[in-house]
């Protein structure tokens, strides 16, 4: 599973971001990998889930990809709450 | 990293601001001042802000402003500024914790980056500096 962690440059929010979805994806047993990527390049790159602050999500949608919104980038359980939403696979 | 970024000169307190550009040039100011980015890289902060919206909160009261290594940065730093007030983004967002980062590569900053986020998730470091008044209240955090 690809997922995409998005931010408006793709260095600083995003980077942060990834490694804590990485470390909720092992925690959950999910086999997936995230990177992270600027809002520019996410918006033709293809992945199984994006993920980011809501109004990054928001400027990322496009009816058809699956976005992820969080609040806390920081907060472990918070972000594997998102993922156990959002993923099917993720229970 | 963060301690040895973090020294006296680059944290400062104040009682607020009158909007989120004005919290990001203050709490600019030391890297500014020391020679570590240039006026255009608060510039490329304040407008990353304005194209993609308030993604540098981080979490709760906590935002890192920042921008790419070619916007202006002399060499890697970080400052700190705590505000006694509220300061207010768009979407109803609001900080109190503002982590001025400036990154010389790409490569460089992760590893701060990667101690910063442990820092923040860290719910009682958070709630120290939100408190604190003075320097001698957070250097030992780090």
């Amino acid at each position: 599973m690809k997922i995409l962690a998005v931010c408006g440059n793709g260095l600083g929010t995003s980077f942060m971001l990834s490694l804590n979805v990485n470390k909720a994806l092992k925690e959950l047993g999910i086999d997936g990998e995230c990177k992270n990527m600027d809002l520019a390049s996410a918006k033709t790159e293809s992945a199984d889930y994006y993920i980011g602050s809501p109004e990054i999500m928001e400027q990322l949608s496009d009816g058809k990809k699956k976005v992820i919104p969080v609040i806390n980038m920081v907060n472990l359980n918070e972000i594997k709450e998102m993922l156990r939403t959002h993923i099917p696979e993720a229970k | 990293m963060l301690r040895s970024k973090l020294t006296d000169e680059m944290v400062q307190f104040i009682q607020g601001a009158k909007d989120w550009e004005e919290a990001i040039h203050a709490a600019s100011e030391p890297l500014l001042k020391q020679g570590y980015i240039e006026a255009r890289y608060v510039e490329a902060m304040i407008s990353n802000v304005k194209n993609f919206g308030p993604y540098i909160v981080l979490m709760p009261e906590v935002a890192m402003p920042h921008a790419r290594p070619e916007d202006g940065v002399n060499q890697m730093g970080i400052s700190l500024m705590i505000t006694e007030e509220s300061v207010l983004f768009d979407e109803g967002k609001t900080a109190k914790i503002f982590f001025v980062l400036a990154a010389d590569d790409k490569s460089s900053h992760l590893e701060l980056l990667q101690e910063i986020s442990e820092f923040l998730a860290n719910e009682e470091n958070v709630s120290v500096l939100l408190s604190a008044k003075k320097y001698e209240d957070v250097s030992n955090l780090f």
